[in-house]
């Protein structure tokens, strides 16, 4: 039976070009654009919705690193400071041209924050907290303190504008028009590879890793973008204010940053402008609460914490969580082809050859030379007792674990010292015995992420490619009627099935299961029994860990055995399990 | 040569109280795998407590110390209950970023209270110090050393001999199982705030009469600490110990050869150099995520 017999004519997943759908968008900012620059304001009412807008801008930055990526950074005060002195300084000291500041303040925002992001990304957490706080304290006991470079306390003065739009009311509008583009970019931003990868990094950084995500990496963008759009806000809000100081851009004022993207909803720009809005404007309502120093912070502080415990989404995520379940229901997935699995053949007839892999943790030897040879397109069994060394041989195959000494082979590749994303990109895939998906993402995203393998040359260019790929491996497990489903409202049978479709869409030359058949029932097993034998058929090559002894002995010719770390066995399947080691090995011997 | 002496025993002193807040730091992420932003906030609370009690109430000095430590314990609890509790079972970001707010709104509630006006609080002894040899000992700076040295003996007797350590060690290793044997997680977790707050309040009264009592006492020693916590390798007792005295010298003598102004930036630039060229820091704590 060929391919084309199982086609089932596929509607096109996107009908309409990006740019028709994304329309009223843009004919919505064009409008606001137009009645900022039209509608008469008095300088109050202007100097709100300017600092509105320019703030709006920064807190786009924080929805991006804290919303997307899942990462914290506690100096987008600093980064907004770092704008707002360079356009500032830029003009009223150096007289250079606006455009040239706000591009150097955008650029050197964008180092500052490649640069921070550099030194502690690779590290959890808790380290970019701190860190990001040390460096907003820095930047401000620099802005006070180098008097020669930053008038000190005294501020910055005289800033100028762009030529075009002196007047506030053109200012304005040109910073409103700065808001729809930037709220656009970001808008759009999960939607694209780069925006994937972060929501990946935020869901399960060790599975994004094993499928071809360069963590570190993805982690630097993020704060870079985040930086850059603090810088770019400062930017502008120098402009608008003519006047700046160091106490505008302390550490309370990225506090102030966070509590309006919390606020607003963290996951989103529209939560951002809502959540800017509300905190510039409710202080602006209390007055009053400012005549005494502290007490608008602190109760910035005690709505910080009544918000992430009672509105971890924020405002707008609370709405449009709503509006996402209701829309899940009316839209049904498109129907997908067959899927294709062409797995590469560069190397010889061996797929993978591991020689001489040890792997210790201090003096324990979890896993003590052992040597394996997967046969291309065949199904390989690694198979052991409890702690004999199974997942830790797995973990160091797929480079979590660094290998002690060995000589780790793929399709002819050496990939003993790559990341896992390296390893992944040379062919690798694999799914978790404790299922690793992204959970805050439908099944049909997880598969698209695992799609995106660099070198994945079975799918095409575009986001429809993607999509269409994605649809055909979650339609080869049997839930392509399911795609647009959270992972959440999955059975764990069907979870462990969208890790194996994730890993399929990516076309790897071998596919490592880590017990796969754990947890599931005996319909789920025959049915993964059924799915292993469809893989197999279209000549991808599979290495298995399980217990479950019926499934291995059906499914695999081969079996490698491990017992305290060491290969006690290797071989044809039934040869192997009659094997005298063996069987002491799994039931003692006298 | 006299100068790099009493440059020596003043670095020491003050590292000395950031290495108590480096402690609280260390033993709460290891009760809950999180690290509390709030933990300067513990010291401030603790020096403003003993302003109200003995220099506005006019109490003795001890009994103002044993009223505020006892608050500090009242606090741990209330802390524990209102920010950490509610969210145990989420992940370490939004903990942490509630534990920021509650900084956020401990230090600005303090303001708004008694104003930014720095605070005055006499030091223990009426003896200034003593002169030995080339070296001016300040009696404070003595009381620090001392009574960190008399805490880090307890902390070891406490977590090795006692059960109760025990039962804390056990709780911060593994939840599951310890529940499981009997201990009650919560009740441990309780217990660590508790303790940790009565440590930070005592570093913010040791420190209180050498600083001033202020608003950014606690976020400035916090952030020494945790600078801390990464030199002597992130988790660890001794390194958070360690790791404490040696930014305290290395920041004094930076303040004395190189500025003044910048000087609380030096702990910033040691944390970033240790980040880049030695993460696990002194004592090698592993950070890396276990698969």
């Amino acid at each position: 039976m060929s391919a084309s017999d199982n086609m089932i004519p596929a509607p096109a997943v996107r009908s309409r070009p990006l740019i028709v759908r994304h329309l009223p968008y843009f004919i919505g900012a064009a409008a606001l654009v137009t009645l900022a620059a039209g509608m008469r304001f008095d300088g109050y009412v202007l100097n709100i919705l300017l600092q509105a807008t320019t703030f709006s801008i920064a807190v786009f930055g924080l929805s991006v690193v804290l919303g997307l990526c899942g990462q914290i950074n506690l100096a987008q005060a600093a980064f907004f400071g770092f704008g707002a002195y360079a356009v500032g300084l830029g003009t009223a000291d150096l007289h250079l041209n606006f455009w040239l500041c706000l591009a150097g303040a955008c650029a050197i925002t964008l180092v500052a924050g490649a640069f921070l992001g550099m030194s502690t990304l690779r590290l959890g957490g808790h380290y970019l907290a701190m860190v990001t706080i040390s460096f907003q304290q820095i930047v401000t006991l620099v802005m006070i303190n180098a008097i020669g470079l930053t008038h000190g306390p005294d501020g910055v003065a005289n800033i100028r504008r762009p030529e075009l739009f002196q007047s506030s009311q053109s200012y304005l509008a040109f910073c409103v028009a700065m808001l729809a583009i930037v709220g656009y970019i970001v808008w759009h931003l999960p939607d694209t590879k780069l925006g994937r990868a972060m929501r990946a990094v935020r869901d399960n950084e060790l599975a994004a890793g094993v499928n071809g995500i360069d963590v570190f990496r993805t982690k630097i963008y993020a704060f870079g973008i985040c930086a850059l759009l603090g810088g770019l806000a400062g930017g502008l809000f120098a402009g608008g204010f003519a006047y700046v100081s160091p106490d505008q851009f302390s550490f309370a004022e990225s506090i102030v940053f966070l509590t309006m993207s919390l606020l607003g909803g963290v996951a989103s720009p529209i939560g951002s402008v809502i959540g800017t809005g509300l905190l510039i404007l409710i202080p602006e309502w209390l007055r009053f609460l400012k005549s005494v120093p502290g007490l608008y912070l602190a109760i910035y502080g005690l709505f910080v914490i009544l918000i992430i415990r009672f509105m971890p989404d924020g405002i707008w995520g609370f709405v449009a969580d709503a509006f996402t379940r209701w829309r899940a229901q009316t839209k049904a997935p498109p129907a997908a082809a067959v899927l294709q699995l062409k797995p590469a053949t560069t190397g010889g007839d061996i797929v993978l050859e591991v020689t001489g892999l040890s792997k210790h943790f201090g003096g324990l030897k979890a896993v003590d030379d052992v040597d394996i040879a997967v046969k291309r397109g065949s199904v390989h069994a690694l198979i052991g007792p409890n702690g004999s060394g199974k997942t830790t041989t797995l973990n160091v195959l797929s480079g979590l674990y660094k290998a002690t000494s060995g000589r780790i082979v793929l399709d002819g590749t050496d990939i003993t010292s790559m990341a896992p994303h390296q390893r992944t990109a040379a062919g690798l895939g694999r799914t978790f015995q404790n299922i690793r998906l992204f959970r805050s993402m439908t099944a049909l995203e997880n598969v698209e992420i695992g799609a995106e393998r660099p070198g994945n040359t079975m799918v095409g260019k575009g986001d429809d490619a993607l999509t269409e790929r994605a649809m055909e491996a979650l339609t080869f497990v049997g839930l392509g009627n399911r795609a647009n489903e959270l992972i959440s409202s999955f059975s764990y049978g069907h979870q462990r099935l969208i890790e194996i479709a994730r890993a399929l869409a990516s076309n790897p030359t071998l596919l490592l299961l880590d017990e796969p058949a754990a947890g599931l029932n005996s319909t789920e097993k025959l049915e993964l029994h059924e799915l292993l034998k469809r893989i197999a058929a279209q000549g991808l090559t599979i290495l298995i860990i399980d217990h479950d002894m019926t499934l291995v002995s059906e499914a695999a010719q081969h079996i490698t055995v491990l017992n305290f770390g060491r290969r006690i066995a290797d071989g044809e399947s039934m040869a192997v399990l009659r094997h005298p080691d063996v069987v002491s090995a799994y039931l003692g011997s006298e | 040569m006299d100068l790099v002496l009493q440059l020596l025993f003043t670095g020491i002193g003050i590292g000395a109280v950031y290495a108590l807040v480096a402690l609280g730091f260390v033993l709460i992420f290891r009760a809950t795998n999180v690290v509390n932003f709030a933990q300067g906030e513990f010291s401030m609370v603790a020096a403003y407590l003993m302003v109200v009690f003995s220099v506005d109430l006019g109490w003795p000095y001890w009994l103002s110390f044993l009223i505020a430590l006892a608050g500090m314990a009242l606090f741990g609890v209330i802390f524990n209950l209102g920010v950490y509790y509610p969210l145990r079972n989420r992940t370490y970001l939004p903990v942490i970023i509630a534990t920021i707010g509650a900084s956020i709104l401990l230090s600005n509630s303090v303001l708004a209270i008694y104003g930014p006006q720095p605070q005055v609080l006499q030091g223990w002894f009426d003896t200034p110090g003593i002169q030995l040899g080339p070296v001016y000992l300040d009696s404070q700076y003595l009381l620090i050393i001392a009574v960190t040295i008399l805490l880090v003996l307890f902390n070891f007797w406490f977590f090795e001999k006692t059960l109760l350590g025990k039962k804390l060690q056990a709780t911060s290793q593994d939840k599951e199982m310890a529940s499981l044997l009997g201990i009650s997680v919560s009740t441990m977790i309780m217990i660590t705030f508790i303790y940790s707050a009565v440590l930070g309040g005592l570093a913010g009264i040791l420190v209180a009469p050498v600083l001033f009592v202020s608003i950014q006492m606690g976020s400035t020693i916090a952030l020494k600490a945790f600078a801390a916590t990464i030199i002597g390798g992130f988790g660890d007792v001794a390194g958070a110990i360690v790791g404490g005295l040696a930014l305290g010298v290395i920041e004094t003598f930076g303040a004395a050869y190189v500025s003044v102004p910048y000087k609380d930036g030096f702990a910033f630039l040691v944390l970033i150099a240790f980040l880049v060229f030695r993460p696990q820091g002194i004592f090698g704590e592993r950070v890396a995520e276990k698969a």
